[in-house]
């Protein structure tokens, strides 16, 4: 039996040594046929929307190689900092220790959002109380040590049985944006509801308990419309419920999030890589809305084209200007 | 006759009706935990049979259900299996022949003892990060197939070891003792005698730690084994994905259909499984009749 595994595993070995060798030849001769390999890694939220593009870009350049890893969005920063990929996937913008690291190592990045995502707070169909909830309201439910118990501790019209909360676990990105929007500060919640990393239980959760409240990524809501009734959110300016409209022109604010592609500049010298960025946000608005996000505003993205081409690097969402109320075209006007 | 009447069997009766009921006990928990299997493979089955047809095997990742398939993960969990095979069973079965036949009693050997088993009992994520350590960084096999296999072969070696020496133990003394006062040298009898003769316990062991190396994920995430790959791996050097990255992937995607695609992709899984179990068989059996 080891002799046939060695032959098998010798054949495509041999395989390679000629079809790796006529492909780089092919390459350089002609001059116009991209090559070589895009190495992507990161968030496992971004990831659809990557793969997407990363499956119509093959489809045009066959001679290119995209991988896309999910070691979430800190996993994949740690590779990208220390110059073992191109692009991360991100669903937070970087941090300022991630962004010393990456200078440490030599490697300047670029910042560029590809799409919304919109944290959708849940509750279970048959519950007919719930019209609406306040970020305030919110805040209280959430908070650490929230006194929020039942219903009727959020309004005092609401019937008294008791409140079950779903979201998802600390390791999120999700939960990060949340808790930092909500809460005021990243990873501070209250710890005592059912957390999952997968958001498909906390679907099922929901939809299964008529005192459930749960929140996690657009997406999720829109495949179960039937299953889960999505709570419009109060930010100041009345109350919205979260759709594609809503998301992409900022009015579901606060709990829309940019979700980013970081490019490394070292990377981004290579064609194929920037062949790849071009592409992807040509297409990003298209393909998030089929993967179940939410496209930028047309002119972001040209922004974002923009940034990348003349190589301006750091980041503006990590700064508080991102929190001071601008669109995201604003930002990236900056 | 009735217990009373036998006076050196006290209780004779209750004794009788104690074994009758656990026997019925011991009954029912086998027939749990197959039922929870069977359970467990009608769902699996319902859910993806639909799914699996040619294409699905022969096609990459892609956002469509219909038009997504596997090609690239199992092409990857082959390569990874194969290699972590090739690395894995001659280093076990050679730690194995050592320890039972060339070295002698020691603190040198307890020490290697103890240390192997306690790494059969290491959770699966530690060698992914020694392997991320190691191989990826350290000797600097980036996130290759060959770095994958060489982290797997780190994960099922106390197993195979420990299987392996069980097996090289059963080998009853007197073909040893035949074989070399034959004039055979100790690796003479272990080369003709004493290999053959535990093939069927070795090949066993094999398959189980293989079996449990091509469910693995978490290693796999660690050391960077990708999720989204449109090509099939050509050498030991390229990246690569494996079936449970696919699977793990595809249950994470809100879309119900992705739901189905990941039961297909266990299906196509439990084949593979259970195709290695068959040529371990079928090996183990040729070589029993041959002795």
């Amino acid at each position: 039996m080891r002799k046939i595994l060695l032959a098998s595993l010798l054949i495509p070995a041999l395989a390679l040594g000629g079809a790796g060798c006529s492909g780089k030849k092919d390459a350089g001769e002609s001059g116009t046929q991209l090559g070589g390999t895009v190495h992507i890694d990161g968030s496992s939220t971004v990831f659809p929307i990557t793969e997407a593009v990363g499956e119509e870009f093959q489809m045009l350049h066959r001679g290119v190689r995209v991988t896309v890893g999910i070691s979430g969005t800190g996993g994949g920063f740690k590779k990208f900092c220390s110059g073992e990929t191109d692009i991360n996937d991100a669903s937070r913008p970087i941090k300022e220790k991630e962004a010393l690291l990456a200078a440490e190592h030599g490697i300047g990045f670029i910042e560029i959002p590809v799409a919304f995502d919109g944290i959708s707070v849940v509750v279970n169909p048959a519950n007919d109380w719930v019209d609406h909830l306040t970020v305030a309201e919110l805040h209280q439910i959430w908070m650490p040590d929230s006194p929020v118990k039942t219903w009727r501790d959020v309004r005092p019209a609401w019937p008294d049985r008791e409140i079950k909360l779903y979201g998802p676990d600390v390791d999120s990105g999700t939960f990060d944006y949340f808790t930092e929007t909500i809460n005021g500060e990243s990873q501070v919640s209250r710890p005592d509801y059912t957390a999952s990393a997968d958001d498909n239980v906390l679907v099922t959760g929901v939809a299964g308990d008529r005192d459930a409240l749960g929140y996690f990524g657009y997406a999720y809501y829109a495949e179960n419309t039937d299953r889960l009734k999505v709570v419009p959110i109060d930010g100041g300016g009345g109350p919205v419920t979260a759709s594609h409209t809503t998301i992409n022109n900022g009015t579901y604010a606060p709990l829309s999030r940019p979700l980013f592609l970081y490019v490394s500049t070292k990377g981004g010298e290579r064609p194929e890589v920037r062949e790849f960025v071009k592409f992807y946000l040509q297409n990003a608005a298209t393909l998030a809305a089929e993967v179940g996000y939410v496209g930028l505003p047309a002119r972001a993205y040209e922004l974002g084209w923009q940034r990348f081409e003349s190589g301006k690097t750091g980041s503006i969402f990590n700064t508080d200007k991102a929190r001071s109320g601008l669109s995201i075209v604003e930002l990236l006007s900056l | 006759m009735t217990a009373g009447e036998w006076r050196g069997v006290p209780n004779l009766a209750r004794r009788h009706w104690q074994s009758l009921w656990l026997r019925r006990l011991f009954q029912a928990l086998t027939w749990l935990g197959v039922m929870l299997l069977a359970i467990l493979l009608f769902r699996i089955a319902r859910q993806g049979a639909v799914w699996l047809d040619w294409d699905f095997l022969t096609s990459f990742p892609s956002r469509f259900p219909a038009r997504a398939g596997i090609k690239s993960a199992l092409a990857g969990t082959l390569w990874l299996i194969g290699l972590t095979a090739l690395i894995s069973v001659p280093v076990g079965v050679a730690a194995a022949v050592y320890l039972e036949e060339f070295s002698r009693a020691g603190r040198l050997k307890t020490f290697i003892e103890v240390n192997i088993a306690n790494l059969a009992g290491v959770p699966s994520i530690v060698y992914g990060i020694l392997g991320l350590a190691i191989f990826v960084r350290g000797i600097g096999l980036g996130r290759s197939v060959l770095a994958g296999a060489l982290t797997m072969s780190l994960l099922i070696l106390p197993v195979i070891i420990i299987a392996a020496r069980e097996a090289i133990k059963a080998v009853p003394q007197s073909l040893r003792q035949g074989a070399m006062a034959l004039g055979a040298t100790r690796w003479l009898t272990v080369r003709h005698h004493v290999l053959p003769g535990a093939l069927p316990g070795i090949m066993t062991g094999v398959i189980l730690a293989l079996s449990r190396a091509i469910g693995e994920t978490a290693p796999l995430i660690m050391i960077g084994a990708l999720s989204y790959v449109a090509f099939v791996p050509e050498g030991p050097m390229d990246g690569f994905t494996a079936l449970p990255i696919q699977i793990f992937n595809w249950t994470a995607r809100p879309q119900q259909e992705f739901h189905g695609l990941a039961a297909g992709g266990i299906i196509v899984l439990l084949a593979v499984l259970l195709l290695m179990n068959a040529a371990a068989v079928a090996v183990r059996h040729r070589f029993q009749r041959r002795r």
